[in-house]
């Protein structure tokens, strides 16, 4: 392990702001990615699914 | 060797029903891989000689610009494949990975800024590598916003792909611009060619990264086309029964 202790480790030396905020950054924007996938993915059953069903019972 | 495989490819009921099984495993290995990576690269790793913490950066900086990268040859390839043969899945895949490619090359300028200011005290400077990954982004805004704005679908689809094509010339300025031109950017940490110059202790933790986030893309890009394919054949009855009786 390259820290000895956990304040170490969230520090980086002078450098934690660095990388946590380039860290955050990206979590957030690839965590938004799998998001809108799986929301369009989502959407697009329901919309089809209703569809179908309501083009059945005419 | 036979090509029927590439002539599947032109069916979109032929691809939705083999990548299905594919996307959520790839996805989760994608994301286990990244997060060996990502922890043995923060918690790990030794510290840079002359950088300190700040390279731990690195380790998603230099993933997300490589996918940057690699989308656009796909998206490149994609739509040589349209234009030259008209194949029916080429468009799907430019509409699913397009957006996947600019959040990969915001990713990689947003991280490249923030390392660069304690490495090279500022956030941008206007030189060949770091200019020519904006222009990378651009080309993929301009690819999503051709494709969702244009009332004629055909049009639509083709316009994108000339683009995609066109905007290929922008790779091998990016690959060639820490080489030859002057910059700040310091040199590829991976070539075919050479070994890594850093400690496998470095690098390593790199590649889990690298492999990861590629398979993570494939994933979700395979999700992405899934739900595109839908959309587009919804009046074929595969997709009617894919839709309310299984559980998708």
């Amino acid at each position: 392990m390259a820290f000895n202790s956990l304040t170490e480790f969230l520090m980086m030396g002078t450098h934690g702001v660095y990388v946590w905020s380039a860290y955050g950054f990206s979590t957030l924007t690839l965590v938004w990615l799998v998001w809108n996938t799986l929301a369009t993915r989502r959407k697009t059953r329901d919309t089809l699914r209703k569809r179908f069903l309501r083009n059945q019972a005419r | 060797m036979s090509w029927a495989w590439f002539h599947k490819l032109g069916s979109p009921k032929w691809f939705f029903s083999w990548s299905k099984p594919w996307a959520l495993p790839l996805f989760c290995f994608g994301c286990l891989s990244l997060l060996i990576g990502l922890v043995w690269g923060l918690v790990f790793a030794p510290a840079d000689y002359q950088q300190g913490n700040s390279f731990r950066i690195i380790y998603i900086h230099v993933p997300v610009a490589m996918l940057a990268q690699s989308c656009y040859l796909a998206l490149g390839a994609a739509g040589f494949v349209f234009l030259v043969w008209q194949m029916k899945m080429a468009p799907v895949f430019i509409k699913a990975m397009a957006p996947i490619g600019a959040v990969m090359s915001l990713v990689a300028l947003v991280s490249g800024a923030i390392w660069g200011k304690p490495t090279w005290g500022t956030w941008w400077v206007w030189d060949a590598r770091l200019t020519s990954v904006l222009v990378l982004f651009f080309l993929y805004m301009g690819i999503i916003a051709l494709q969702n704005s244009l009332e004629d679908q055909v049009l639509a689809n083709k316009a994108a792909a000339v683009i995609s094509v066109v905007g290929l010339i922008n790779l091998p300025v990016i690959k060639y611009s820490v080489v030859l031109l002057e910059t700040l950017h310091q040199g590829p940490t991976f070539t075919l060619t050479k070994k890594p110059e850093m400690p496998a202790e470095m690098w390593l933790p790199l590649l889990f990264a690298v492999i990861g986030l590629y398979c993570f893309v494939a994933g979700v890009v395979l999700w992405r086309m899934q739900s595109e394919i839908l959309m587009s054949e919804h009046r074929s009855s595969w997709v009617k029964q894919e839709v309310t009786k299984h559980g998708f």
